[in-house]
């Protein structure tokens, strides 16, 4: 019974927050190492990109809210999604055709690349705050729980009860579905093939005739889509402030840089590393120890790692050892 | 080569930022392709070569390279480019192809004036091309590879695919593997597996036998043989002279940018001359 | 136009935007802009070290600047002697235990052999030494924390001046930049911008939260002023000052506060200058020769020899070291440590925005581009909010749509410092000053 509870107890507030903020980053990883694998430069205006595909959103969702449309148990948010992506994938196109288009034709240093991606963060981020400002906003509504703490105690009479937001099953469910049609996309259609050639070799895909402004056109429109859905999930989950999603940054290059950059299936790996190990060393491990340890033994503190505040130090610690060991990341990062 | 400032990176080698991998070289002019005035098109003139470049001259920016240099293949023939090392040979090949600016010259395919297209244009014109290193996509599969290769055509590849397996077989039993696993002269097979897809009428290929071992070598050229009886024009470039010539329906020899020789393949292997500086005697 | 011509051109055009503050709206905001401008072109100059000589692309800015103010701290302030006898040894103790173990894990990882029984042993010891670590650290920190936590409740500092803990704030930086050249410079490829952009938040998340060593989110303040400085009202309380302000017709407090700010706009820019001389006589000198031949050729300059990595390890401390001092600048100019106000967008990235338009590459461009960022950022918001009062001002005054233009004109400014970027990186990419 003990090591029942311990289980509960470890997948409650382990095992469930992990996958979920995990499948957060992966997702956001993906478009890092997308853009990483055929524009050859990393993106820092990735996690604004988030918020703003999730800004869009929220206005959406507010909308369908004054007009008393919902989903029932589902937030709203997943029938504002479209909008938001559809408006973020417009920006990133409009920004590719402004901004980036240019550099592409100058041949310039991906170096550069970075920098002008700076300057694009900057003004998205500006952009946000206008628009909606910096505070913090919930958008979630539908039912909180899939199950709930008392729900699960009732019917299993264990002391411990395990709770699964509606948020984290959404999370995970459109994960799945997301990565498995990225990975239908690029190994199974025309386009996405070319799209893994460009990335390998792109003099040959010139010499095959693949058109490097349509595969550039594909790469952003597939990673405002990305963002987009990373962002609502994350804000869903948690909730949206700009200033987070810009920090949001530094887990989502370590979890594309651990699994490999320019590798979408490192890009997953790595935002689950990452994940994992953010919330297992943060996490206070007293409530487990409790059952798994006799009595005489109980641990007096909270038996917490790390406090959470240092939870980037994790994500940071995991990225050197995975540098220091393997400098191509779990997943040897080449090809998309 | 003067740089732009935007291709200044001051010797950054970030990889956490920047990816040098699988990027495009500086090599290929400006796409000018479809906006330049149509050249206009020329009857072909029987005897006239089915591709020539013509007294071309140029190089890569700096000094020239080509000085007036001129190689042809005719339809379903085998010509083949040798010269000493710095002769200019991959060069010539690649100003075939439109990979670098021309300032002199011309290059005409089936009579038909080809010099300011670009190589794309150049592969829809029905010009295959497969570069020394970096030909294959190492990350896609062997019959990805193939796929690719027919990138521009919007009909049925599957038998152009057939033909390329029964030309090389063991690619067959490879093609769900990743082509950068495959062995060196797999590899080449791979390359020019790929180039073949497009139903190309000119296929040319620069020295498609380096670092391959010699047993491979002689495989590689027997399936070129093989690939110009089907009616494909074949242009190369070899550093295996000897062999290479051997096959060839014509050869040139290159010195400096120039045409030192030209000849058939057997002549120029009897020419003691050539035979005295480039074949060892 | 002559670059002898163009340049100080530039310079005094960014000097009459500053004057004109002083002129338009007040002396005080002008000497503030001019102060902070002092500060960032220290910053930008080395930002500037790191990529315009060596192309290390150091996203980290954020993480040395803070370093550098808790140097400041570390020396200026009075020490707590209670804290110290709470728990000042203990911390000590734990501190080398926590080094100690590093070392010594890096020691077996290099003695022993054999996959299996290395990682084993390494584990094993890490753990070990973890946890004694915690054991020794966390009452200490307890005890320290629980002296008189509304006044100190950390261990203070040495009580010295405050100029001694300026280069200390560069050398605390330096030694944060060494660790993480270390690791990230020199793998196969280099991946320091990763690792600086990891280090700079948890340089900030320890001073956060490691409330005995900072003070964390209840920050330090009253760091003491530096040598030539006085205060404010110590000059009210001069007789002789009084006298000789009222003789100019000045208010004696407002010219106190001047005063005091010339002072330190001075002090700055004796250090400022110094820096550039040493930094114009380095980049002459065959040192300076070397780092740019590594630039330009780094196959060449390897085979010939050269340490390339050694040599972007040197300058990336360097440059570390100078963003380290700009930083307790920082901190002694504003009499206050502040750990919850360093924010990426405001100590890095606006950093790097003051490189890339001055001019990547010269120091003299840098220092500009420090200087007319620094005005555009602060005087940014007061022409945003009055663009959107005139856009506004037809709209009724409780108008939604004009209540939200009106407080959204605050977030102008990263929009405006994206679009500089920009129009500068394309139209301009050498920035105002190129190198030469």
């Amino acid at each position: 019974m003990d090591l029942l509870n311990a289980i509960v107890a470890l997948a409650n507030f382990v095992i469930v927050p992990a996958i979920a903020y995990g499948s957060q980053l992966a997702l956001g990883a993906l478009g890092i190492t997308l853009v990483y694998g055929i524009l050859r430069f990393s993106n820092f205006a990735h996690g604004d990109t988030m918020a703003f595909g999730t800004m869009v959103t929220i206005l959406a969702t507010w909308w369908f809210q004054s007009l008393g449309i919902s989903l029932g148990v589902l937030p709203t948010a997943l029938l504002a999604l479209p909008f938001g992506i559809v408006a973020t994938v417009a920006l990133l196109l409009g920004t590719d055709r402004v901004v980036y288009r240019f550099y592409r034709r100058q041949k310039a240093a991906p170096v550069i690349f970075v920098m002008v991606s700076l300057g694009v963060m900057f003004i998205m981020n500006g952009l946000v705050r206008f628009v909606i400002g910096p505070d913090d906003q919930r958008f979630a509504d539908g039912a909180r729980f899939i199950v709930s703490a008392r729900e699960f105690k009732a019917m299993t009479g264990l002391r411990e009860g395990l709770a699964i937001k509606t948020s984290a099953g959404i999370t995970v469910i459109t994960a799945i579905i997301v990565v498995a049609l990225l990975f239908w996309f690029l190994n199974h259609t025309r386009t996405g093939k070319s799209m893994r050639a460009f990335s390998d070799n792109e003099d040959l895909a010139l010499l095959s005739g693949i058109n490097p402004e349509r595969v550039v056109l594909y790469t952003w429109m597939i990673v405002g889509a990305l963002a987009t859905i990373a962002g609502v999930l994350y804000g869903l989950d948690k909730s949206f402030k700009p200033f987070t999603y810009f920090q949001l940054l530094l887990p989502m290059f370590a979890s594309a840089i651990v699994g490999g950059l320019g590798s979408p299936v490192g890009a997953i790996a790595g935002g689950f590393v990452i994940a994992f190990s953010e919330v297992t060393v943060t996490y206070a491990w007293k409530k487990v120890l409790r059952y798994l340890l006799p009595e005489n033994l109980e641990p007096d503190g909270l038996v917490q790692l790390m406090s959470t505040d240092y939870k980037f130090a994790v994500s940071f610690a995991i990225l050197i050892i995975v540098l220091l060991f393997r400098p191509t990341g779990l997943f040897r990062g080449k090809a998309v | 080569m003067s740089r732009t400032p935007w291709q200044d990176d001051r010797g950054n080698k970030d990889a956490s930022i920047a990816n040098p991998e699988g990027r495009g070289s500086r090599g290929f002019p400006e796409t000018t392709g479809g906006t330049l005035p149509a050249a206009e098109p020329r009857p072909a003139a029987s005897g006239s070569p089915f591709l020539i470049g013509e007294n071309m001259t140029g190089g890569y920016g700096g000094a020239d390279i080509l000085h007036g240099c001129t190689v042809a293949v005719e339809r379903g023939e085998i010509a083949v480019i040798v010269g000493p090392n710095g002769a200019g040979k991959s060069t010539a090949m690649k100003a075939v192809f439109g990979m670098l600016k021309l300032r002199g010259g011309a290059v005409r395919l089936d009579g038909e004036e080809i010099t300011r297209l670009t190589p794309q244009d150049r592969v829809a014109k029905g010009m295959a091309f497969v570069p020394q290193t970096s030909n294959i996509f190492t990350s896609l599969t062997v019959e990805e590879n193939l796929e690719m290769g027919a990138f521009l055509r919007r009909d049925d590849i599957t038998e152009t695919m057939e033909q390329v397996y029964e030309l090389f077989p063991v690619l067959r039993d490879k093609r769900r593997q990743a082509a950068g696993e495959l062995s060196g002269g797999q590899r080449q097979q791979v390359a020019v597996g790929r180039a073949l897809m497009t139903r190309p009428r000119v296929l040319m290929l620069d020295e498609p036998t380096a670092g391959v071992s010699p047993i491979v070598m002689d495989e590689l050229f027997d399936r070129i043989i093989e690939v110009a009886r089907t009616g494909i024009s074949i242009l190369m470039v070899e550093q295996n002279a000897r062999q290479a010539l051997a096959i060839a329906d014509r050869g040139y020899v290159l010195v400096q940018g120039r045409n030192a020789h030209t000849d058939t393949g057997r002549a120029l292997l009897e020419n003691p001359e050539v035979r005295k500086s480039f074949l060892g005697g | 136009m002559n670059p002898t011509l163009r340049n100080p051109l530039l310079f005094a055009a960014v000097a009459a935007l500053i004057v004109a503050t002083g002129l338009l709206n007040s002396w005080n905001v002008a000497l503030n802009i001019l102060n902070m401008g002092l500060i960032s072109a220290i910053m930008a100059l080395g930002v500037n070290m790191q990529w315009g000589y060596a192309g290390l692309f150091n996203v980290g800015v954020m993480g040395f600047v803070a370093l550098g103010g808790l140097g400041a701290v570390l020396v200026s302030m009075p020490p707590v002697a209670e804290a110290w006898a709470a728990g000042g040894a203990r911390v000590l103790l734990a501190l080398a235990v926590a080094v100690a173990t590093i070392a010594g894990a890096v020691a077996l990882w290099k003695r022993l052999r054999g996959r299996r029984a290395r990682g084993l042993v390494l584990a094993v010891f890490l753990v070990i030494g973890f946890f004694l670590f915690r054991w020794l650290f966390d009452p200490a920190v307890a005890a320290i924390e629980a002296v008189n936590p509304a006044g100190t409740g950390y261990l203070g500092g040495l009580g010295l001046p405050v100029l001694i803990g300026w280069p200390v704030g560069g050398l605390l930086a330096a030694g944060a930049a060494w660790i993480v050249g270390k690791t990230a410079l020199g793998l196969r490829s280099d991946y320091l911008a990763i690792a600086t952009l990891g280090i700079a938040e948890i340089i900030i998340a320890v001073l956060k939260n490691e409330d005995w060593l900072s003070r964390g989110v209840k920050n330090v303040v009253g760091i003491p002023r530096p040598w030539p400085v006085p205060y404010e009202i110590e000059l009210q309380d001069s007789a002789a000052f009084v006298a000789r302000m009222q003789g100019w017709g000045l208010d004696p407090v407002s010219a106190s506060a001047i005063v005091v700010k010339l002072l330190y706009a001075l002090l700055f820019a004796v250090i400022l200058l110094a820096l550039i001389w040493l930094s114009q006589k380095a980049l002459n000198s065959p040192w300076g020769r070397m780092m740019r031949a590594i630039r330009d050729n780094e196959v060449a300059a390897e085979a010939m020899g050269k340490d390339v990595t050694g040599r972007h390890l040197q300058i990336f401390i360097l440059g570390s070291a100078v963003v380290g001092l700009a930083g307790a600048m920082l901190v002694t100019l504003d009499g206050q440590l502040t750990p919850g106000t360093y924010n990426p967008l405001r100590f890095t990235f606006l950093v790097w925005v003051m490189v890339i338009v001055g001019g990547s590459g010269n120091n003299w461009g840098a220092v500009l581009g420090g200087f007319l960022i620094w005005f555009l950022w602060v005087q940014v918001e007061p022409i945003g909010l009055w663009i959107m009062e005139q856009i506004t001002a037809g709209m009724a005054e409780d108008s939604a749509i004009r209540q939200h233009l009106i407080k959204s004109a605050a977030h102008m400014r990263l929009l405006t410092m994206g679009v500089i970027l920009l129009l500068v990186l394309r139209f301009s990419p050498r920035g105002l000053i190129p190198e030469r």
